[in-house]
């Protein structure tokens, strides 16, 4: 990314991926910026959270704001209390994991105001043609205007983050622009970047605009 | 996709067109989809005031015929106890799902396997089965979401899928060009008479205690044949096995993991998974047991399938329980450590 708003926001659609870009992109961020977190504001998934990159997070000094109830057998939508630090403190880069579909954009409600006002941040579609409600570029659509209707914060850019887990091969992502680009058509947004893990990085190098490899893979 | 997903998109495929539950966790991926998917195809997705609510729903589908399932996590399968009782009583084809979770009680929201007992004893009062498959990948989710369907109708009686926390949550890409058989001629649906044949009646109510028992004898043969035609499951290096793990849905794969890592070691130590729990695949495991010193039965949970081990090899060598319980799932490394104190129990012979 050219340049990095003080808040970025990832949303879309469940299982989408965002975690995982969440994580890659607070790394990223942390090699320009001393202070960075990572807010978890997942009021959906109950496994396979950003609290399991704890120990990644602590190792690169990025703040992890989170429920103390994420991964524990307490089954409720639950915020963190400090959530408020992402509006409060603008010393702070933040990086802020939403939970999927519209249901888990509500959670941005409580905040959306703050953050429109100051109007410093970036609200990113995270899509990936491989989920199955998501194939096409009108179904994604559909879930984004949905995900916008809930928390009241348009969409200013789109990751493709198209991937088949440990079966994505270079085709895969190749396949997957057109449809990031039909999509990023269809809402009037900027295509920001297209993820792209790790091991096929230097062979897609070159091939597609805006690659951001995903340097950490973990299964959320 | 995630492992409820599959299921989701599976029933589909199989001509699902009704769907009734009540979200509890880790299984709710398999509602919300159903209520994304059902109204663009016409179908009928109703979130339920209640598990048992929903469990009648189904029955009342399933006696018009149509392909309709339900799907919980373990104290909503409870709550349905009842509804499964009544659908076996009246012999109507159902599938229901069971993404497992810690109990007992409310328990917690990680995975288990500690319905095992509860799904293949009975879901319910009274004599009766119910087929259990227990998938090991999101590919089987959907395979086996296919084959419940088609299974409930041919037997007409209750499929259930036995996942668990883990396997609905994890995400796989998976094939959905499944094959799906035609469903079969339903000659006792009340679908109406338009006036020209007799009324079916579903029931599960005889005023006569003599035929209430001729239904129940007539439903354990159906039962007998089961046991002897529909087992599945898989082996993996069994042929040379002195050890024989025992370990469905994730335990499985875990173990999988685990044995790969003892063969390195030179031990030889094979698995067995039951893809039908019930009915369980007693063959392979006594063939197993003509070669095989030990066996370990590898469970989230207290030691349940290790039962049906014991009774499969009539017990002919030991069975040791390696497990962990409470939403806590066994790493390789247990099992590895599992499997080298059972090697160097047996002695000389590694």
């Amino acid at each position: 990314m050219k340049e990095f708003k003080r808040i970025t926001l990832l949303c879309g659609h469940y299982g989408s991926g965002k975690t995982n870009v969440a994580v890659n992109l607070a790394l990223e961020l942390r090699k320009t910026f001393d202070r960075v977190a990572v807010a978890d504001l997942d009021i959906v998934n109950p496994y396979f959270r950003t609290k399991d990159s704890r120990e990644d997070f602590e190792a690169a000094d990025i703040r992890l704001i989170c429920s103390e109830y994420a991964n524990t057998n307490v089954d409720i939508p639950a915020l963190p209390p400090d959530m408020y630090t992402v509006t409060d403190d603008r010393s702070l880069q933040v990086v802020i994991d939403v939970g999927g579909d519209d249901r888990g954009a509500l959670a941005l409600g409580r905040i959306a105001p703050a953050i429109l006002e100051e109007g410093n941040y970036e609200m990113l579609a995270v899509i990936n043609s491989a989920r199955p409600l998501t194939r096409t570029p009108a179904d994604t659509v559909e879930v984004l205007r949905e995900i916008e209707g809930a928390c009241k914060i348009p969409f200013t850019g789109l990751v493709n983050n198209t991937n088949l887990g440990r079966e994505t091969d270079e085709s895969v992502i190749l396949n997957s622009v057109p449809y990031a680009q039909a999509v990023a058509e269809l809402m009037q947004i900027p295509l920001v970047m297209t993820t792209v893990p790790q091991w096929l990085y230097d062979g897609l190098k070159g091939k597609i605009d805006r690659l951001f490899p995903l340097t950490l893979q973990k299964k959320y | 996709m995630k492992g409820n997903e599959a299921i989701a998109e599976a029933a589909i495929i199989a001509g699902c067109r009704h769907y009734f539950g009540y979200p509890i966790t880790p299984q709710t991926e398999i509602a919300a989809y159903m209520a994304k998917r059902m109204p663009k195809i016409g179908g009928t997705f109703l979130q339920a005031e209640s598990e048992i609510a929903a469990i009648n729903m189904v029955y009342g589908v399933a006696s018009t015929g149509l392909r309709v399932m339900t799907s919980s996590s373990s104290p909503g399968i409870s709550l349905k106890g009842e509804g499964l009782s009544y659908l076996a009583g009246a012999d109507l084809p159902a599938l229901v799902v069971n993404v497992q979770r810690g109990g007992p009680g409310l328990g917690g929201i990680q995975p288990s396997q500690s319905d095992y007992f509860q799904a293949t004893r009975s879901g319910g009062h009274g004599d009766f089965r119910m087929i259990v498959l227990a998938p090991s990948s999101v590919q089987e989710m959907a395979e086996l979401t296919v084959k419940g369907f088609e299974l409930a109708d041919q037997y007409r009686m209750t499929a259930m899928i036995l996942a668990d926390g883990t396997m609905g949550q994890m995400m796989e890409p998976v094939a959905l060009d499944l094959d799906v058989k035609p469903m079969p001629e339903k000659q006792w649906a009340t679908t109406g008479t338009k006036m020209n044949r007799p009324h079916n009646i579903v029931n599960s109510l005889f005023l006569d205690p003599a035929a209430l028992e001729q239904t129940n004898f007539e439903r354990f043969e159906r039962y007998k044949f089961i046991e002897e035609n529909e087992t599945m499951y898989e082996e993996y290096l069994t042929d040379d096995a002195e050890i024989v793990i025992a370990a469905f849905g994730i335990a499985a794969r875990v173990s999988k993991n685990a044995i790969d890592e003892a063969r390195k070691q030179g031990i030889k130590v094979g698995m067995i998974r039951p893809i039908t729990l019930w009915p369980f695949p007693v063959a392979p495991f006594r063939k197993a047991a003509d070669k095989a010193k030990a066996f370990i039965s590898v469970e989230l949970s207290m030691g349940q399938m290790i039962e049906d081990v014991r009774l499969a090899i009539d017990c002919k060598a030991p069975v040791t329980l390696c497990n962990r319980v409470g939403g806590m799932i066994p790493s390789p490394e247990q099992v590895l450590e599992s499997i080298r104190q059972t090697a160097a129990s047996l002695g000389g012979a590694n």
